[in-house]
């Protein structure tokens, strides 16, 4: 009874194995020529998972209920709003991809598979209630994205960048895994209701190595300062499609990841940690805004702005309680709308041969040639800055209200301080765009596909997007309220 | 007696080192690999020092769990260094520097 029980709870990353597997057989008998047959059945399995996962960010199940195998899984509100963005993010990648590797004749079957399975370890991940899923969870995506980033075997920046990824990849790995094994050791159990509850009476030396080890490697996974170094290379190696995955997916993942334990399992220890979180955004939206001044890869450029993102991500997490949670959440969720606008503008920039086109100064009067991909660029771009009719700005208030409520005035205000540098080299790019004199580099067609998923997450992030911001404040509310329950 | 101090201090030194491993070394991927393995390896003797210590399985089955996991990181790592070889021709850790900044 036990294990049915727990089998229907875990049925989306059942769905997502098994079809991933089947999938898999399909790639090994069709080759290459099934890749596009792959990829749609993989986006079907992606929204059916996707359908599978949403009830339960509406209902307010929790503890025992949502909880499957002895506590190693739990499918609670905020694993399914973790997932949605998830899947959602995956689902894009694959959309994308084709128009974009159909060019080098480098789409393979196998690029669907390794994107299914790396979202069934994030999904793993997020709902992981223990360390081994945590770790099982974490392996299963790193070991999938590592694949991806090289995927583009004819190109040395793709090789070079699949490298970078691996050996830094599996550096955080091992961090986050010897803090495991401190915690499993000083505090008697994996499951992070047992560490819980085993901190509540104070933190022993060795624990706090745990917790601090714990959260260095996970800082390296969601790419905060200062373990950001391989995400300019990486993002700008790998394919842009894969890019465009790294920059949404697995970052969801890992800061939920990230959640979930520091405010679960070492939730009553709140004090140990926060200093470190707070030290940590601060540097990443330092870093981020400073290190992307002088960029002209634009994927580079992305990659420090996605630093400077993750920096004000980690102010909510470290207000420690539920309105900062909510907030990181409404964030993550504009930010993976950012995310996907940015980067499937970036794929949209080809020049008369479809070459992809990624220098800045190429891009030089765009709006002349290309006025709606300026104009849906310079919405990214201010939306990302936070200016305010955008809805990049709703998610910089929300966290920045969550840190005042909290009393973290100081680190509020830096914020907001260094919000406005990074403004400068957004702008930069809409000036570019706007102001300088025409190259009338871009002038390659784009696919439909590219299109209307760009016209989309650009309403999002549109003023339109306060539309709604009740209904994203109802679910993000529901799932930290999920994380806060057993407190 | 060799307590529980033994065994974490030993592994805490092979974790040391195999991070050195990866920032010291300027030579050879391969070395990195190994590095990776040495620091994958200090966590096992944790986990099973720290399991028989707690009289607890937990730390076994883990330590099963992270010696599979290692040795597909391994398969990844070699297949990833040998696209890298095939563009490059080398695998010196000075000469992975395509993109800067």
């Amino acid at each position: 009874m036990e294990l049915l029980r727990s089998l229907q709870i875990t049925l989306a990353e059942e769905v997502l194995s098994i079809s991933g597997l089947v999938l898999l057989l399909v790639a090994a008998w069709g080759g290459d020529k099934a890749s596009r047959l792959i990829s749609i059945l993989s986006v079907a399995v992606l929204t059916v998972c996707a359908l599978i996962a949403a009830p339960a960010l509406c209902g307010s199940a929790m503890g025992p209920d949502v909880t499957a195998f002895s506590g190693q899984y739990r499918a609670d509100a905020f694993a399914a709003f973790a997932k949605l963005l998830i899947y959602a993010g995956a689902g894009v990648t694959l959309i994308v991809a084709p128009a974009f590797f159909d060019r080098v004749r480098a789409m393979r079957a196998e690029f669907p598979l390794l994107v299914l399975f790396a979202a069934l370890g994030m999904g793993i991940m997020v709902s992981a209630g223990d360390l081994l899923a945590l770790y099982i969870g974490l392996e299963l995506n790193s070991l999938a994205s590592y694949v991806l980033a090289s995927m583009l075997r004819s190109d040395e920046r793709s090789a070079e960048s699949g490298l970078k990824y691996f050996v830094l990849g599996s550096l955080a790995s091992g961090i986050l895994l010897y803090g495991v094994s401190l915690t499993y050791g000083f505090t008697g159990t994996t499951s992070f209701e047992g560490i819980r509850l085993a901190l509540s009476h104070g933190l022993t030396t060795g624990a706090t190595f745990g917790v601090v080890f714990v959260l260095a490697g996970l800082a390296f996974k969601i790419s905060a300062a200062p373990f950001h170094m391989w995400t300019p290379d990486v993002y700008e190696g790998a394919p842009t499609p894969v890019t465009t995955f790294f920059a949404t997916a697995p970052k969801v993942a890992a800061l939920s990841l990230l959640m979930r334990v520091s405010l679960e399992a070492f939730g009553t220890q709140a004090h140990a940690w926060q200093q470190i979180v707070i030290f940590a955004a601060l540097l990443s939206i330092v870093i981020g805004a400073l290190g992307a001044i002088g960029q002209n890869n634009i994927k580079r450029l992305m990659a420090y702005s996605s630093i400077n993102n993750v920096g004000f991500m980690l102010i909510g997490l470290a207000c420690a309680n539920q309105p900062g949670a909510a907030a990181m959440l409404i964030y993550l969720a504009i930010y993976v709308a950012m995310s996907v606008a940015g980067f499937v503008a970036v794929l949209m920039l080809k020049d008369a041969d479809g070459e992809p086109v990624e220098a800045i100064s190429d891009l030089a009067g765009l709006s002349k040639t290309r006025p709606g991909l300026a104009a849906a660029l310079a919405a990214v771009m201010f939306s990302l800055a936070g200016i305010p009719p955008l809805f990049g700005f709703w998610g910089k208030f929300v966290v920045f209200q969550a840190a005042v409520q909290a009393n973290l005035l100081a680190l509020a205000a830096i914020g907001i301080a260094a919000s406005v540098i990074g403004a400068f080299y957004y702008l930069k790019v809409v000036k570019v765009l706007y102001f300088d004199d025409a190259t009338d580099k871009v002038t390659g067609k784009s696919d439909v596909a590219h299109t209307v998923l760009l016209v989309i997450a650009t309403l999002f992030i549109s003023p339109l997007g306060y539309l709604l911001t009740n209904w994203l404040h109802v679910l993000a509310g529901n799932a930290a309220a999920a994380l806060f329950h057993v407190a | 007696m060799i307590g529980i101090e033994h065994y974490v201090i030993v592994s805490a030194i092979l974790f040391v080192l195999g991070v050195l491993g990866i920032f010291l070394n300027r030579k050879n991927v391969i070395i990195l690999l190994m590095a990776i393995e040495l620091i994958l390896l200090s966590v096992n003797l944790n986990l099973v020092a720290f399991s028989v210590f707690l009289h607890d399985l937990v730390g076994q089955i883990f330590a099963m769990f992270v010696l599979t996991v290692a040795a597909g990181e391994a398969a990844i790592g070699l297949a990833i260094l040998v696209i890298y070889f095939r563009g490059r021709g080398t695998i010196a850790v000075d000469d992975v520097n395509r993109m800067k900044g």
